[in-house]
């Protein structure tokens, strides 16, 4: 992968401690200028720390930090007017209307979006006149998402943003995060649904307990990790032994997981396939389902995550 | 450019502020109550004019109840609601936003004070002189409330901020003066009033627009000493997430 001709991001041995608990542990992090950039990890494990302390809320302890050439803690008054966030939840006063909350925040902008085109962009149109109090979830986060853009951000931070989201916003949202990378918007995207990640980033770090486990584009992490598995399902107690004699794979690769749930780890091809098939028709057994294919997002992010108690 | 922002967000809290009924009894209905109720009905005797002892009295409580409950539970609940939070990652800077809702207070109490200054001419009080005096003392008296209800706002949990401005307010307008007399009090009660914000407001107000001369020093003292201290305790404890 080329090194970014220039940085949006440029993190370097960043920490940050909580008493004696230690959120972020030495995290480094490079992200171009016009990239989708996901952060992934599971609840604790200092995502929300780090983002925090790219967006200016938080003061690092220690470590370099810089966001479009600016020191977010120091340099905040520089930087707010060139980003964008949307929090996981909450920040609107339920007692304003989503188009006067538009207003409200356009005015701090020297350049503002139009309030209108933002709301029809996100589909609240119908909207634009209920008090918050009575959105639902969904038209909240799509509300959260129009503010986020009302600036005209060139780096936007989005925490969740899909949550609590209908499948059909889900997908404007997606389109509207990949629109805006085409404009050349930078991108930095915490999510939980590995799904999303896989769609809209280019590349991914996995943190675990406040540092950076894995970090690549999704192919590169799920090429990386996993090898390509052939899962199958049949009578169970085969006899994996003959299994792997007559697919000509090492004994290890060849097991049955659960009770008639076999996994063979090869390159998966129409000769493996083939072979598999023939197995079967040979020792007389059923075959129940087939499935090949790479190892998920998911599976690397359940790895890598899991290993240490 | 920061005007605007600034402008704009006082525009948005005064919406908000006009539009939370239960805030408008609080900082319009409860002093022209008190207004009404005690210059029409004689309940507690007081030398001369009724109306001279009580306009001062309900000005005063319209300063507590717009910059400590009305401002105090609205933060508090933009705290919970991380407007706060939100609006720390906008250009609207922490000073801008304290600007805004500067403008929010002054705004609700040009309101008050109009309605209330309205009324108590109509039922026939009339000025006896000192009025920018007393205007000055309203002013302390504002920096003062509010530094209490942004100290409880910033420090509480929502629930607890509610109850607590809203329980102030009531003992405050017992032991402020307000309605009747701090005389009638015991006098270790008393004693302990007058070092309240309350009372010294309520008393300074009263002293100013008695006359010039008549100003209490010791009111204004304790009031000079709240405004200055409730202010730099909030800026000191006040934490922006709950």
């Amino acid at each position: 992968m080329p090194e970014p001709l220039t940085s949006a991001i440029r993190v370097r041995g960043l920490k940050k401690q909580y008493g004696s608990r230690n959120a972020v542990n030495g995290i480094d992090l490079e992200i171009g200028v016009g990239e989708v950039f996901g952060i992934l990890g599971p609840n604790g494990a200092g995502k929300t720390t780090t983002v925090e302390i790219l967006e200016g809320y938080r003061k690092p302890d220690s470590g370099t930090v810089e966001v479009l050439g600016l020191d977010p803690w120091g340099q905040g008054d520089a930087l707010k007017p060139r980003i964008g966030v949307m929090l996981q939840s909450g920040g609107l006063s339920p007692g304003l209307k989503p188009l006067e909350t538009l207003r409200l925040y356009a005015a701090f902008y020297q350049s503002p979006d139009e309030p209108k085109r933002l709301l029809d962009l996100v589909g609240l149109n119908d909207s634009a006149q209920t008090p918050i109090r009575r959105l639902s979830g969904g038209q909240y986060q799509r509300l959260s998402l129009a503010l986020a853009l009302i600036g005209r951000p060139e780096l936007l931070f989005l925490d969740e943003p899909t949550a609590g989201m209908d499948p059909r916003a889900r997908a404007t949202t997606w389109e509207i995060i990949q629109a805006l990378s085409e404009q050349g918007v930078t991108i930095v995207l915490t999510t939980h649904n590995l799904a999303e990640a896989e769609t809209l980033c280019g590349r991914i770090a996995i943190i675990d307990k406040g540092s950076v486990v894995a970090e690549g584009s999704p192919g590169e992490l799920t090429g990386a990790v996993i090898r390509s598995e052939l899962v199958f399902t049949s009578t169970p107690g085969l006899d994996t032994e003959t299994l792997q004699r007559s697919l000509g794979v090492r004994a290890e690769m060849c097991r049955e997981t659960t009770s008639g749930t076999y996994v063979v780890e090869a390159p998966t091809s129409t000769e493996l396939v083939r072979a598999v098939v023939n197995f079967l028709h040979e020792v007389n057994a059923p075959l129940f389902s087939l499935a090949t294919g790479q190892a998920t997002l998911e599976d690397v992010f359940l790895q890598l995550t899991e290993e240490t108690p | 450019m920061k005007a605007r922002g600034v402008i704009a967000q006082a525009r948005a809290e005064t919406t908000l502020g006009l539009r939370r009924g239960e805030s408008l009894v609080v900082t319009i209905g409860i002093p022209v109550g008190v207004l009404l109720f005690f210059g029409k009905v004689q309940t507690v005797s007081v030398v001369g004019d009724p109306l001279t002892f009580l306009v001062p009295g309900v000005l005063a409580l319209a300063v507590m109840s717009s910059a400590m409950v009305s401002l105090g539970i609205a933060t508090g609940f933009d705290r919970r609601y991380g407007v706060l939070k939100r609006l720390g990652s906008t250009p609207l800077t922490r000073s801008g936003l304290l600007a805004a809702k500067t403008l929010y207070v002054l705004a609700i109490e040009t309101i008050q004070l109009s309605v209330l200054i309205g009324v108590a001419l109509l039922l026939g009080w009339r000025a006896g002189g000192g009025i920018p005096l007393a205007f000055l003392f309203l002013l302390i008296g504002t920096i003062a409330f509010a530094g209490l209800g942004l100290l409880l706002a910033g420090t509480l949990r929502a629930e607890a901020n509610l109850a607590l401005a809203n329980g102030l307010y009531l003992a405050l307008l017992f032991l402020g003066g307000m309605a009747y007399p701090l005389r009638r009090l015991p006098s270790a009660v008393r004693s302990f009033a007058e070092l309240l914000p309350a009372a010294a407001l309520a008393e300074s107000v009263r002293g100013a627009l008695h006359s010039p001369m008549d100003v209490p020093v010791k009111s204004v003292v304790v009031l000079v000493v709240w405004a200055i201290l409730l202010p730099v305790l909030a800026a000191k404890l006040f934490r922006w997430e709950e």
